[in-house]
């Protein structure tokens, strides 16, 4: 017996020799990511990024295990971040993420002092010529898609009060762009559509991002609930309350079966790709803004960066037709959101366009009719204002 | 708009947002009471929710959910007994590491079970209806505040009976009178022939177990729809002062509670207000939301100065031995 024991553990030993001698991989390219909260989460926003990265890594085949070095729940704090960043570098990563915001001074010093490291933040504004730059995306497109879905059911069940639950308004020009993004798509649909908007304070606040949707039901009377937060409690309620939602970040339809319409959502495995890819190609570090062609990378449609998640059976008919129609426009480049021309849809999901005025909700023109599009203002962050028919109610 | 419904509304929430806060008060009253301060309501409450609400789905009842959260708490509660009354260890340094693990067995529980299959709340009835709103005949057909105050899920009567029950228990019964003479002189009570140690370690789970009843409530709250952040969400911490405001009296941390709760649900029904009744409440659309988010700690900072000043007059219900470790050698 003890043979046979012996001579199978002998075995398994060769076996593990020839392991060893596996070919090696066909590129050494380190991959470094810095996360907030923790790269085992199973839903969020640093899943979305961690599931990014590691999607892209797969279709590039590197090897997620061996090529792939994360620090994570590292909050920001500029010390707490660099240290991040040493760990990181000591490894002999090529390239590193940062994924939240408040990493943005950690990596512009980080940039300099690693001239040979690749820098790349996400949500940020800071970047260099050479090794470092940003990126984010459109949301405000899916979001426009995700409001046609809502307006064409705010005209099915007869309720023109729509409740947004919004992490910030006009605050920030991310959830500012996203409310007005939604807004358009729903006013598109149905232009008596009011959208009240609640204001978190917060990116992320479960207790009341329930509390709030339940306010914008019961007190509001809105028969559809969007949202810009973390969780899918809004969806949650909406389902309990027998109204209609449009979720964020993932699609919630599992969350909310009988409430979700659908969900804006982002394919950071785009970014990532092209941002790796662009990484390898380059002979050094300092090439990489070049190779990307700038330093701030914004996509949208038109790259698939953003999108609606697949319509659920809750949808009025012809979303699915009205959505085609204006993500056509959009990804072809003859119309943007914020721009002087606007969209009108009707049930059968025909589409048409023509020149109108941005208006905010205090009656200031943004755009006269036929002017160009401020989308500017979403990728600089200086939108501050809520359009037309939207009112934030505290 | 209807104006009678956002004051149902506001009332109703300030009840069932808040009384996870009741469950941590009470809990930790209870604790204190033996002389033992527990920094680690926060993580008790988190383990209690997670054992609770997947233990309680898989066996599709409420019931069962809430002895589960209970026996949770109270395992927790075991741990920061031997760590402080039997080893010694230092009780603030223990509650903080409490928290810290309690927290850390949560996403590491949660995680695990959701990268397979998470339960959702909705495909267990026994659950799902176990949390339904149970009007009380009668007291809940009164107007405007009928259906806020006397029509809420079985957890939240629940909630009050603790608390009037510990009430009793601390205030009428013998041992009773014995915990609070272990909290306050246990070299005393020991000389009396209480045993000192058995006294902590039974309230002590007993207070952490009803901790992890509140946990498992908020994890019904939250639907049982599990993300990157706890359902807790940090009223472990606010429970802590809560039981300063109470004054060490589980009636009183009802009031706590609601006095607490009222503030922190201006955030959410402040527009409200305004909105339906603009010559009374008409400011309230006016004030930052920074503002109705500080608001609640505001007012803890103020009651906390108010209970100092009171307590400096002697009617303080704090336990003279909290904190301290006994060791029976050095009396």
């Amino acid at each position: 017996m003890k043979k046979i024991i012996a001579l199978l553990l002998a075995t398994v030993m060769l076996l593990a020799l020839v392991a060893c001698t596996a070919p090696e991989e066909e590129t050494d390219f380190k991959v470094g990511a810095i996360y907030i909260n923790s790269k085992s989460d199973t839903a969020g926003y640093t899943y979305a990024h961690h599931n990014g990265i590691t999607t892209a890594m797969k279709q590039l085949n590197l090897d997620t295990e061996k090529q792939l070095f994360i620090v994570d729940n590292v909050p920001e704090d500029k010390q707490q971040v660099l240290a991040a960043i040493d760990t990181l570098v000591g490894e002999g990563v090529n390239m590193i993420f940062g994924i939240s915001f408040g990493y943005i001074d950690a990596m512009e010093e980080a940039a300099t002092k690693y001239p040979d490291v690749i820098f790349s933040h996400a949500t940020g504004y800071k970047s260099n010529d050479t090794n470092f730059n940003n990126y984010f995306g459109r949301a405000y497109q899916a979001r426009y898609l995700s409001g046609i879905a809502a307006g064409l059911k705010s005209l099915e069940i007869g309720n023109n009060n729509v409740g947004y639950v919004a992490a910030y308004g006009t605050e920030y020009a991310e959830t500012a762009s996203g409310i007005n993004g939604f807004a358009l798509g729903v006013q598109a649909v149905n232009p008596d559509a009011q959208v009240y908007v609640k204001n978190l304070g917060a990116w992320a606040h479960e207790k009341n991002e329930k509390a709030f949707a339940e306010a914008l039901i019961n007190d509001f009377g809105c028969g559809i609930i969007a949202q810009h937060c973390d969780s899918a409690q809004p969806q949650i309620v909406a389902q309990d309350k027998k109204v209609y939602g449009c979720g964020y970040n993932s699609d919630m339809t599992p969350d909310a079966p009988k409430a979700h319409l659908t969900a804006a959502i982002w394919h950071w495995d785009v970014y990532y790709k092209t941002a790796m890819q662009a990484a390898m190609d380059c002979e050094s570090a300092d090439k990489f803004v070049e190779k990307m062609g700038t330093s701030a990378y914004y996509g949208g449609l038109k790259e698939n960066f953003v999108d609606v998640s697949p319509l659920s059976e809750n949808c009025a008919a012809n979303t699915d037709k009205a959505i085609e129609a204006v993500r056509k426009l959009i990804v072809d480049g003859e119309w943007d959101v914020f721009s002087g021309a606007k969209l009108t849809i009707d049930k059968d999901g025909n589409v048409e366009k023509a020149n109108a005025a941005l208006v905010d909700n205090k009656g200031n023109v943004i755009v006269a009719a036929g002017g160009a599009s401020v989308e500017d203002g979403v990728i600089t962050g200086t939108m501050d204002y809520f359009v037309e028919g939207v009112t934030e109610v505290k | 708009m209807d104006k009678i419904g956002v004051i149902t509304a506001f009332i109703h929430a300030i009840i069932v947002y808040n009384i996870p806060l009741l469950y941590g008060t009470v809990g930790e009253i209870t604790v204190e009471k033996s002389g033992s301060l527990n920094l680690g309501v926060e993580g008790t409450m988190a383990v209690g929710a997670i054992f609770g609400y997947l233990v309680g789905c898989y066996a599709n009842s409420i019931g069962v959910g809430i002895a589960v959260s209970f026996v949770a708490g109270a395992l927790c509660g075991l741990l920061f007994a031997f760590l402080t009354v039997s080893l010694q260890a230092n009780q603030n340094i223990t509650g903080l590491t409490l928290t810290t693990f309690g927290l850390g067995v949560y996403f590491f529980v949660g995680n695990s079970v959701k990268s397979k299959v998470w339960p959702s709340m909705n495909d267990y009835a026994g659950v799902k209806e176990g949390f339904a709103d149970l009007p009380i005949p009668g007291l809940s057909q009164i107007p405007i505040i009928g259906q806020g105050l006397f029509s809420h899920n079985l957890m939240v009567y629940l909630g009050i009976v603790i608390a009037v029950a510990m009430w009793w228990y601390l205030k009428h019964t013998k041992t009773g009178l014995r915990l609070r003479a272990v909290g306050e002189n246990p070299g005393a009570a020991d000389s009396v022939g209480v045993n000192v140690n058995l006294m902590k370690y039974l309230h002590i789970c007993l207070g952490c177990g009803i901790m992890g009843i509140g946990g498992y409530y908020m994890a019904l709250l939250m639907s049982g729809s599990f993300n990157s952040a706890c359902w807790i969400g940090g009223y472990g911490w606010i429970a802590v002062a809560l039981v300063i405001f109470a004054n060490w009296s589980p009636v009183l941390a009802l009031l706590g509670t609601f006095v607490f709760g009222f503030f922190n649900t201006l955030q959410v029904s402040g527009g409200s207000l305004a909105l339906a009744f603009p010559a009374v409440c008409g400011w309230m659309g006016d004030i930052p939301t920074q503002l109705y988010q500080a608001l609640p700690f505001i007012i803890t900072a103020v009651v906390l100065v108010v209970t100092s000043i009171r307590n400096k007059r002697g009617a303080s219900g704090l336990p003279a031995a909290l904190g301290v470790n006994y060791f029976r050698e050095e009396r």
